[in-house]
């Protein structure tokens, strides 16, 4: 065993021997495939901890809403669904939601002006008050005023005073919101009390009805559109993950990078290293050496760039809000939560991500090498 | 087959290697065959320094790799102290190779980018000794060479002198009863020369035997020297033995014998 | 010191630095476990349906509620107007069947597409 041990260090000090002869290069090398893994695992850290956080949070939403669509387009569900609604067995809490968007050209952002829900004891707000994320606070310059100014549509100036700030922890969900008393929303909005609500939502008495509910609702109101929390939870968990959008074109990208990497490897030794080699082998080295010591190189640089670059991963986007990442998902909005994620570590993710940048880089070191630590060593002597 | 005739009975002394009709053919079987050695049959003596000596193409360097356990040859024998050597599995025969040569090479081929120390410690690494008793060992090598204050320097900056030490220490770190040179002088200077000539004779004196290639004739006329086998074109055209007085009055008649025996000789 | 040693060094820092992440991931998580429960009843209080992160357009603000126009807009193939349109897909219950959406009964043998255990 101990043998063993000393042989691989060995090997190892010698195959990093040889890499140190380019320095430069390697260490190149080096770098950019520890950039690659950081920015995977970051991608892969930041989807997880993200799909994590808002499931979590949105299993809290409302288990089933029912809206309007006229001509193919959303329109406003009528007063009456709600008395059609609670009459269907096994609805429970049926109410109409009043809710809809604001551009606020001040700043150029898009807000989402609600009326709280009557069960939201602690967010009720009375006509002339409002209770807003931070993020607008912030943009508006609110704490400094105590109040928030905004045009509406029709032109009317609507001078609100801020009750309360929502907490900084749940920017991620409420940054842009702006609550408002019925009364001032339907006069921000200029919407006459007849003219119905956004959508309605209710919950079901058995959760195992569901499926049997929303059949009735449908029967009930055949052109209505209904939306359950399981069709909410359902977008959430395939948000940012690995099977779409940007994330499977990076991770294609970096297959496609590693594999041309590999085959440009694998297309030959260079003069100089296949007679290496032969000195090796005269010198008393077996081909099982050379072999050994190769599967050193691209273990040593393998593991390498993935401890270092999932590490630093972890830490830019758990320590660092993932800063580089923040643009991206801004992309243009003008208004994006400040938010941090809690720390999540899907271990499964981290295998395949190994496995998927640590064997292609593997083969590449090694397979050129096969076939020139098979040759008989007296070629050294030619 | 001609059997060896500087002894009486027909064992080779223990420590001999003893070639039985060897042949080496590249490329056998294709328009592009060359014939490198062809029906050689020699015994070199242990204990001594054997030289090879011919033109380029005369298979000498081939036949080299053959003794040195490097390649097989395609027809013949090779035998190592009186056991055959030349049809092990590569396994087996590196092991033997290992064992029982040191090579110095034609231009010393020193591995780049590593220490002098660490070069003279490579042959050793897959035998899994411990670093600090390898590297004591291939100090000591280096120091017997007076060469121990350039034991960390990178072997590119050796002069052509130190290097030649180096190749030599290297050769000898597991210790093996025979070296192996192949044109060990190509580039040198007379001073150099002798200076490697001194280091053959502290090997003899170890008790080491020595076959060394050269078509440099400070090499072949050295004193040093203890037989000269002339080859060309894959072939032995004479074995010449020097300062052994019982050997040289049984050279003649070896000579003499193999001479007539049927060889192509110009 | 050899190459080697200074290289295993250097490589168990790394695995350390990795084994701390995962310590602070599960500490961490252990911290945050009375923000996600007010962040839950904060969405239950007001019947909130998506996390506000692509205020870009009234379309990407809440992803659940869009209905068949808001992501094919102009047409299935035209480009995307926004960054976010790269990062997520529409909904899935938008890109399964149509013909309930624009207030038709799907054909039969198809189930319901917004029930869960359609898929």
């Amino acid at each position: 065993m101990r043998q063993w041990l000393a042989r691989q260090l060995h090997l190892a000090d010698f195959t990093l021997g040889a890499l140190m002869r380019r320095k430069g290069r390697n260490l190149m090398l080096l770098a950019v495939y520890t950039l690659v893994i950081f920015i995977l695992a970051s991608v892969l850290f930041f989807g997880s901890a993200l799909r994590r956080e808002a499931t979590a949070a949105l299993t809290g939403a409302p288990e089933v809403m029912v809206q309007n669509l006229v001509m193919g387009r959303h329109a406003l569900s009528p007063h009456e669904w709600v008395e059609k609604l609670k009459g269907i067995r096994g609805t429970r809490h049926v109410q109409g939601r009043l809710w809809g968007y604001f551009y606020d050209q001040a700043t150029g952002a898009n807000y989402t002006v609600m009326v709280p829900p009557k069960q939201a004891r602690d967010l009720q707000v009375a006509e002339g008050e409002t209770i807003i994320g931070r993020s607008i606070a912030e943009m508006r310059d609110v704490t400094r005023t105590g109040y928030l100014f905004l045009l509406s549509p029709a032109g009317r100036l609507f001078k609100l005073k801020v009750k309360k700030v929502l907490p900084a922890e749940s920017e991620l969900l409420a940054a842009d919101l702006v609550l408002l008393s019925e009364a001032d929303f339907r006069r921000f909005f200029s919407l006459p009390a007849d003219a119905g609500y956004t959508d309605v939502v209710l919950s079901v008495r058995n959760p195992n009805e569901i499926d049997t509910v929303v059949n009735k609702i449908t029967r009930a109101l055949p052109q209505a559109r209904v939306i359950t929390r399981a069709d909410i939870l359902r977008t959430y968990e395939n948000v940012f993950s690995w099977r779409e959008g940007i994330v499977l074109a990076m991770l294609a990208a970096a297959l496609v990078a590693f594999a041309i990497f590999a085959f440009d490897k694998a297309s030959g030794l260079s003069a100089e290293e296949r007679r290496e080699i032969g000195i090796l082998k005269a010198i008393g080295w077996e081909t099982s050496d050379i072999i050994a010591m190769k599967l050193w190189e691209g273990g040593l640089v393998s593991l390498f760039a993935f401890v270092f670059g999932v590490a630093a991963a972890y830490a830019h986007v758990f320590l660092f809000d993932a800063g580089l990442l923040a643009p991206v998902l801004k992309g243009w909005s003008v208004l994006y939560p400040q938010f941090s994620l809690t720390p999540t570590v899907d271990r499964l993710q981290l295998i395949t991500l190994a496995f998927v940048t640590i064997a292609p880089f593997m083969a590449a070191t090694l397979v050129p090498v096969w076939k020139a630590a098979i040759t008989d060593p007296d070629v050294v002597m030619r | 087959m001609t059997t060896p005739m500087h002894t009486t009975d027909s064992q080779p002394p223990a420590g001999d290697i003893e070639l039985v009709d060897v042949t080496k053919i590249h490329n056998e079987g294709q328009p592009n065959a060359v014939v490198a050695v062809d029906g050689v049959s020699l015994t070199i003596p242990a204990g001594r320094v054997t030289v090879l000596k011919g033109p380029s193409g005369s298979g000498k360097t081939t036949l080299l790799t053959l003794i040195g356990c490097l390649a097989r040859p395609t027809r013949g024998r090779i035998l190592l102290a009186g056991e055959p050597v030349s049809a092990l599995p590569e396994r087996f025969m590196t092991e033997v190779r290992r064992r029982t040569f040191g090579f110095i090479f034609q231009r010393f081929n020193l591995i780049r980018g590593l220490s002098a120390l660490e070069n003279v410690m490579l042959p050793a690494y897959p035998l899994g000794i411990p670093y600090r008793e390898l590297k004591r060992r291939a100090m000591d090598r280096l120091e017997r060479l007076q060469l121990a204050h350039r034991a960390g320097a990178a072997v590119e900056l050796l002069s052509g002198g130190e290097a030649q030490r180096v190749a030599i220490a290297r050769a000898l770190i597991n210790d093996p009863p025979w070296i192996i040179a192949d044109e060990p002088t190509a580039s040198l200077d007379t001073r150099l020369v002798e200076q490697f000539l001194e280091e053959v004779k502290a090997l003899k004196e170890e008790g080491r035997s020595l076959i060394i290639t050269s078509h440099d004739p400070r090499i072949w006329q050295a004193d040093v020297v203890d037989m000269v086998v002339s080859m060309e074109d894959g072939r032995i055209t004479g074995i010449e033995h020097r300062h052994d007085a019982a050997a040289a009055s049984a050279a003649p008649a070896a000579a003499s014998e193999e001479t007539a025996s049927g060889d192509s000789a110009p | 010191m050899r190459r080697i040693t200074i290289a295993l060094i250097l490589l168990g820092i790394g695995f350390a630095a990795l084994l701390a992440a995962f310590v602070h991931a599960g500490l961490a998580q252990a911290g945050r476990r009375q923000v996600m429960a007010e962040n839950r009843a904060l969405v239950a209080a007001l019947g909130l349906t998506d996390p506000a992160l692509f205020t870009e357009a009234r379309y990407t603000r809440h992803l659940t509620q869009a209905d068949l126009f808001t992501p094919f807009q102009d047409s299935p193939a035209s480009f995307e107007h926004f960054p976010s349109g790269a990062l997520v897909l529409p909904p899935p219950q938008i890109r399964s069947s149509h013909a309930r959406l624009i207030g038709g009964h799907p054909p039969a043998g198809t189930g319901n597409p917004v029930s869960p255990r359609s898929e």
